[in-house]
């Protein structure tokens, strides 16, 4: 009997696969706005955006604060809730009470048809670039501050010259996290209309759970959430100043950046 | 059917009423989907660290795996596995339980190697076999540190699942999949508001359960 279901399996699994297959093979689905590179397209292009404006957002905050040593327990906090309330819901949430809330056409020509969806999707890229520059710039050694403050740095150039450096690799391993959680996440923005891999997902179960547009975007999207993480590493690599590039092994291993939550 | 209750209303606490015994369902999936994928989780996770134990490499690469595993987004990995699973709850469990991983072996080999050298040193002394150390010593020292990673799996794998609702599953995620797809705001509150209430509670009580089994502890060790 085993072996039946086994047997029934794996006939299954075939001609799933031919479908797929029959699918990448069909030109009509690699043109048009529609197509394979349009999506993916758009799904770089909201990704990217969130995570640029994230950044810009999170990483003068965290300086700030960090430079001051204050508000530690505040920003910490915040990277708390934001494991503890799951993305998806936030997504559903938003859209559903404030609506598709009519984006610029900036944002609906990248892909992006909800504006709440867009501010959720900014909002959960915050979180670990804001925790990770604000440990990496008041976890600078006291005495380094104090050498560069005997040497007759201001308060400017002791962030500029001193602390900023000495954050990059922690700020670098918040930016991955945030870029491969955003475009995970963006992942999600199908069910709520909007552009990007997780379309075909979305339409094919909106068929049946047979569709090959499933395994098809699902294979794209897995493609390039790897492919994010390894360039933003490599980014990292290029960022980090060279001193310091050993030092990011002890940071894998601090304890206080947890991962955040895959989506 | 939806006529009889206000769709707009934040909470329309008639429609819960109503509808006790489904949320009670859905609440329940979502614990044994919790329970199956966490179980599966550290039936992998405690070899893998166990073997990490001590071996750079090893380690380096048991890391590198799983950190793959965890870019994959979920509603990729979900559908990814529906050629084989089905509609079974598989393709939600094994997902979930490869997300766990990375933390899961991380915690425990962490928690391990931070047990003080002259601790070690001094069950060695005491003629302790290498297996007695490792279950008698070891394991209750990094008892606050595992335990940590697993609260963090728990919490993230508690939100995860409400995403397999895309793909027939989710327990909770269902309500608010259903919510959302009939523009009634009930369902989808009912939903969140429990996912997050369920995570709280289980992060409590897994807390709770460490300070017991460790009142040495004072302070609680940070992840």
């Amino acid at each position: 009997m085993g072996a039946a279901i086994g047997g029934a399996v794996s006939a299954l699994a075939t001609s799933y696969f031919g479908s797929v297959l029959d699918w990448l093979g069909d030109g009509a689905n690699w043109h048009g706005t529609e197509g394979v590179p349009h999506r993916f397209l758009e799904h770089i292009q909201i990704s990217l955006v969130s995570l640029v404006i994230a950044v810009v957002i999170s990483v003068p905050i965290g300086l700030f604060f960090g430079h001051l040593r204050k508000g530690g327990f505040v920003v910490v906090n915040i990277a708390n809730l934001g494991r503890a309330i799951p993305s998806f819901s936030i997504l559903l949430l938003a859209v559903l009470l404030w609506g598709i809330g009519n984006p610029p056409r900036v944002l609906t020509s990248i892909g992006i048809v909800s504006f709440p969806a867009f501010v959720a999707l900014v909002a959960l890229a915050i979180p670990p670039v804001l925790t990770n520059t604000y440990i990496g710039v008041s976890g600078v050694d006291d005495d380094v501050r104090d050498a560069a403050r005997g040497m007759g740095m201001n308060d400017r150039q002791v962030l500029q010259s001193v602390e900023l450096p000495l954050a990059t690799p922690l700020i670098m391993a918040g930016i991955r996290t945030s870029g491969v959680a955003v475009v995970a996440t963006a992942t999600l923005l199908a069910y709520v209309g909007g552009g990007g891999l997780g379309r075909f997902i979305i339409d094919g179960a909106a068929i049946d759970y047979q569709d090959p547009r499933i395994f098809v975007g699902a294979l794209f999207v897995a493609l390039l959430s790897v492919i994010t993480e390894l360039s933003l590493a490599a980014a990292q690599r290029l960022v980090v100043p060279r001193a310091l590039q050993r030092a990011e092994i002890d940071v894998a291993r601090t304890p206080v950046p947890a991962p955040a939550v895959p989506l | 059917m939806l006529a009889a209750y206000d769709g707009h209303a934040l909470v329309d606490w008639s429609w819960v009423a109503d509808h006790g015994d489904e949320i009670v369902a859905r609440l329940r999936e979502h614990a044994v989907l919790l329970g199956w994928s966490m179980l599966l989780a550290l039936l992998f996770a405690i070899p893998l660290a166990l073997a990490s134990l001590g071996r750079r490499r090893v380690y380096g690469i048991v890391l590198a795996t799983t950190g793959i595993l965890y870019t994959i987004p979920s509603l990729a990995a979900f559908s990814l596995l529906l050629p084989y699973t089905g509609q079974s709850r598989l393709t939600a469990i094994i997902p979930l339980a490869a997300y766990s991983l990375l933390i899961l072996v991380r915690n425990i080999v962490t928690g391990l190697e931070r047990v003080p050298t002259d601790v070690q040193d001094a069950a060695t002394g005491l003629g302790y076999s290498r297996r007695r150390k490792l279950w008698q010593i070891d394991v209750p020292l990094a008892l606050p540190t595992i335990v940590a990673g697993v609260r963090i799996a728990v919490v993230t794998t508690i939100g995860l699942i409400s995403v397999s609702a895309l793909i027939g599953q989710g327990g909770l995620g269902a309500l608010m999949t259903s919510g959302f797809e009939k523009d009634f705001y009930t369902p989808l509150v009912v939903g969140v508001v429990l996912t997050v209430a369920f995570a709280i509670a289980a992060d409590a009580l897994l807390l709770g359960a460490q300070k017991l089994c460790t009142p040495w502890a004072r302070r609680s060790v940070a992840r």
